[in-house]
């Protein structure tokens, strides 16, 4: 048998890439296997881009400390990885009488999770802040740390600094079976047997079925579906916060948010389901969407819509992240439902603390390779507005794609880096070639063409 | 390709942004005008625009008087201008127009330019609506296309869309996707339709059905896409709520056209609502002096011959405003419309300008009507009223430009509407 790696991580979502980074940063031997054929294709490329503080969370759980934390920590690397954040603020809108008696509610709960910059607004402040919402609103809070953040950039960042500082990405490796044998996991994947030391489960929708498989039977998801439609970027003017609804015990609700891309999101349903694999949308859920849509702000309705889309929320019967580290070598982080991106870097953390009460034994790299991760922001300068790089490379200055400005010099880099992409849905995520307004009708062809050249693959 | 422009502020006399059937007219006429600073940008590797990839008969025939295949009326259009002495910059994409300074931002492989322009013409063509923004539900396969995608696939790119496909909308358009699936050599399973008949010429539905037997669903609507990571089936929908399932791996969203108007929105032009294009006049010029716009950005869509006809109606304006810009007269009515009617264009009335191109103002109904009557009214006058030849949705239909003279500068907004 092969090499025996340090830690095995299940999963290369957010959470797997975050924590399977942490550790390749303390000179671990650490492998990530992913079931996809790539990164992040997972939940963490369908969901609603809010960078949370955790105002919301509830107070005492493992959720509302790492939400807060990972907050922080996406600041705090960003120099590292370049990856973008917008502190735009989220306004919470009350609607009605019940909503406006609940927000000290709001407030006190999100004392309690040590966050106190919340402030109240009148309704005419709130018109004053978001002048386009729709006629009806009685008041709401402020809460100037909420955010956006770039889900695709955030994942893409972290495979990459896993790779080039030493840890071993198998990408179409879903795990399928495990044994453990002479003091270590034996991991049987879709391509080939894999054996490690520790095994970290961060398997999202799959995470309760990895911890079956490893002998364990902790808890068990519940897909919650969550649908989402995309605004045209000539929306963006029209908001400047996050809209928030007042939230119920089940869910945030649906909220209106601009995205870095600048674009302006409305969603998210949340339906529960049994289906893991029920990403597609219904004429119902897309419905109900322009029907809030149209109370919360009538005016992006009449924007046109560049995609809809929906992603799964890995919830379980806890009201809590299902995280445990077990005497067989085994850390647990399933149920990471509605906010794993804002609390994938806190969720790594914890588990390098864990991982080294336990004593396993780290050392933090002496010089890791950094790698910046190209901008897809609007909120920077992007590579097509940049004169000096196309002066240096023309490659920067040739837009393939007109919608999102997508120069060949992207696709190129995007196509041939360490973690490339190998389907136009990856080169989607790592440039935005093809997300935009026209969807492929000018550039379809030719960016199809050069994907299937550079990685090999055929794609109709 | 031309030398591209160097300097960071060149200035030139007229810059065309869409070297498409248009925008490559209107070059050819500021030459025969001796207007000779003439730069025509456009972000594809060759000018021409869409008739470049729609490689089938049917252009040229107002124009140019004579039936074409796409690439090879492209290709005359683009070395008439190059021989009227414009330059065509290729490869390089406008990312923004400031409409106060009559400035553009170029993206290049030779750099990033800013360009000065006395006036400044968007010619950028416009898009089918996409299956994401006619909210089409259901999962995001691979094998969902535009007729744009479809035929850029198969005449640029050599490539096929797949083996069965299932075209939705039934105008023009889609009949010209057929045609490029049959070269392609993918079958038709059937061409879907909410409306109750299709919206292109009857020699055409019957032709294209009785030579490649496909069914024409009408009143039917598409509920979702099937497939995991190809296109595996559409669902349908008939009048009477039965549902079905059309077995198929590729899709075709044909027409329901959108102006390509983000550059226009960007400058800040007064957007006409019915057509989503900017609003103009009958020189073709916008809201903003020294800004014209020409081709299907303005009607979305009419034939590639109409567009181009603008391109050579537009060139009088701007040799006048390039003569007197200062004395350019811009307050303008809007002219409104009221019933079954998606669009009218132009839709701008300045006090002066008398006629629009071809003699013509293109109206687009949103219903079927048959013979149907007209009348445009300002205030308690009316101004015209006639009978047009048809009145089908998607299909532009000419009136006549002659009670544009009657239009008084200082009355209420006119109104066109449908008489019953
Ligand atoms: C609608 C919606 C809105 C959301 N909004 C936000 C938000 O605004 N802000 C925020 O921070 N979070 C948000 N979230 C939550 C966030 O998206 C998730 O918490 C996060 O993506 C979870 O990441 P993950 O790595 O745990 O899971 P995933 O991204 O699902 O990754 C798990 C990976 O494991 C792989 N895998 C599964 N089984 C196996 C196996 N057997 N072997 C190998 N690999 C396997 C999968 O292929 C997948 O790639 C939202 C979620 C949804 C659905
Ligand atoms: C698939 C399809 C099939 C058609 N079939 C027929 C047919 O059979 N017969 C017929 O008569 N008509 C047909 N039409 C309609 C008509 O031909 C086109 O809409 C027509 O070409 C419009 O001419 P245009 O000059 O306005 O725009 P286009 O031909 O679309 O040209 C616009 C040009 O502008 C460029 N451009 C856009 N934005 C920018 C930017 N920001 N910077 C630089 N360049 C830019 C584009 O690259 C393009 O070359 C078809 C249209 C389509 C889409």
């Amino acid at each position: 048998m092969e090499q025996t790696f340090d830690v095995a991580v299940i999963g290369g979502g957010a959470v797997g890439c975050a924590i399977a980074s942490a550790l390749v940063r303390e000179s671990l031997q650490v492998v990530l296997l992913e079931a996809a054929v790539d990164v992040g294709a997972g939940t963490s490329k369908a969901n609603t881009a809010i960078w949370h503080t955790g105002f919301d969370a509830k107070p005492g759980t493992l959720e509302a400390r790492l939400v807060a934390r990972g907050h922080h920590l996406l600041t705090e690397r960003q120099a590292d990885f370049g990856w973008p954040l917008e502190r735009t603020g989220a306004l919470l809108v009350a609607w009605d009488a019940d909503q406006l008696s609940r927000l000290d509610s709001i407030i006190a709960n999100a004392q309690a999770n040590g966050y106190s910059k919340v402030e109240v607004k009148s309704a005419s402040q709130v018109y004053e802040l978001e002048p386009n919402l729709g006629a009806g609103a009685l008041g709401g809070l402020l809460v100037p740390d909420e955010g956006l953040l770039d889900p695709w950039s955030i994942v893409i960042a972290l495979a990459t600094d896993f790779v080039v500082n030493g840890g071993t990405l198998r990408r179409k490796a879903a795990v399928t079976g495990a044994k453990r044998a002479a003091g270590a996991h034996e991991l049987q994947t879709s391509t080939g047997s894999v054996r490690a030391t520790w095994v970290i489960n961060a398997a999202g929708l799959n995470s309760d079925v990895v911890d079956r498989l490893l002998g364990h039977d902790g808890f068990t998801i519940i897909p919650r579906r969550g649908q989402l439609i995309v605004f045209d970027k000539l929306a963006r003017q029209l908001i400047t916060h996050v809209i928030l609804p007042v939230p119920t015990a089940t869910t945030k609700g649906v909220l209106v948010s601009p995205t870095v891309y600048g674009n302006v999101l409305l969603g998210p349903t949340a339906e529960d389901l049994i289906d893991k694999s029920a990403t597609g949308t219904t004429a119902e859920g897309l419905a109900t969407l322009l029907a809030k849509g149209r109370a919360i702000m009538p005016s992006l309705i009449a924007e046109e819509v560049t995609a809809t889309y929906s992603g799964l929320r890995a919830a379980s019967e806890h009201s809590d992240y299902c995280y445990d580290a077990f005497p067989d070598q085994y850390v647990r982080v399933g149920g990471i439902r509605s906010t794993g991106i804002s609390s994938a870097l806190a969720i790594a953390e914890h588990v390098v603390a864990d991982l080294r009460e336990r004593g396993v034994k780290m050392a933090g790299l002496a010089a890791p390779t950094t790698v910046q991760i190209p901008n897809l922001a609007e909120s920077r300068m992007r590579p097509y507005q940049d004169a000096a790089r196309i002066a240096a490379d023309p490659a920067y200055g040739r837009v393939l794609c007109l919608c999102e400005r997508v120069s060949l010099g992207e696709v190129r880099d995007a196509l041939t880096s360490p973690v490339p992409a190998s389907d136009l849905d990856g080169l989607r995520r790592r440039t935005r070639a093809l997300a935009g307004r026209c969807q492929g009708f000018h550039c379809g062809a030719m960016i199809t063409e050069m994907t299937s050249a550079w990685s090999g693959h055929s794609h109709a | 390709m031309p030398d591209l422009p160097q300097p960071t502020d060149e200035d030139v006399d007229v810059v065309i942004i869409g070297a498409g059937p248009a925008g490559l007219t209107l070059a050819h006429a500021l030459g025969e005008l001796n207007i000779e600073n003439v730069l025509v940008i456009d972000r594809d590797t060759q000018p021409g625009g869409v008739p470049r990839y729609s490689d089938h008969h049917g252009y040229g025939l107002r124009d140019l008087r004579q039936p074409l295949r796409g690439p090879i009326y492209a290709g005359h259009l683009a070395l008439r201008a190059v021989k009227g002495g414009a330059r065509i910059m290729t490869e390089a994409t406008v990312t923004d127009i400031n409409a106060t300074k009559r400035t553009i931002e170029v993206t290049a492989p030779s750099g990033r330019v800013t360009i000065k322009a006395k006036v400044i013409v968007i010619a950028t063509g416009c898009r089918e609506r996409p299956r994401a923004a006619r909210l089409v539900p259901g999962t995001r396969p691979a094998g969902v296309f535009t007729t744009g995608w479809l035929q850029r696939l198969v005449h640029l790119q050599h490539g096929s869309p797949g083996k069965r496909a299932v075209i939705v909308g039934a105008e023009h358009v889609s009949y010209s996707a057929v045609l490029t699936l049959r070269h392609a050599k993918c079958s038709i399973v059937a061409m879907v339709t909410e409306r109750s008949r299709h919206d292109s010429f009857t020699a055409f539905n019957i032709g294209a059905r009785a030579r490649w037997r496909f069914p024409l669903l009408t009143q039917t609507t598409v509920t979702g896409i099937l497939g995991d990571h190809q296109v595996a089936g559409v669902q349908i929908q008939d009048a009477k709520g039965r549902m079905k399932v059309l077995d198929c791996d590729n899709v075709i969203f044909t027409g329901d056209w959108i102006s390509e108007n983000e550059l226009a929105r960007r400058a800040g032009l007064v957007i006409d609502p019915g057509t989503g294009g900017p609003a103009v006049d009958a020189r073709l010029a916008t809201s903003a002096p020294g800004i014209f716009a020409i081709g299907n950005v303005l009607h979305p869509a009419a034939t590639a011959d109409i567009c181009a006809l603008d391109g050579a109606h537009a060139a009088a304006g701007i040799a006048d405003y390039l003569g007197a810009p200062g004395s350019w007269p811009t307050r303008s009515l809007r002219l409104r419309t009221e019933g079954p009617i998606d669009w009218v264009s132009p839709n701008l009335l300045p006090p002066t300008a008398r006629t629009a191109a071809r003699g013509k103002v293109l109206v687009q109904f949103n219903e079927r009507r048959r013979l149907p009557r007209l009348e445009i009214v300002q205030g308690g006058a009316r101004l015209w009223s006639g009978y047009v030849p048809w009145g089908i949705p998607t299909r532009p239909v000419p009136i006549s430009d002659s009670w544009l003279a009657a239009v008084s500068a200082t009355g209420p907004d006119p109104i066109l509407r449908v008489l019953p």
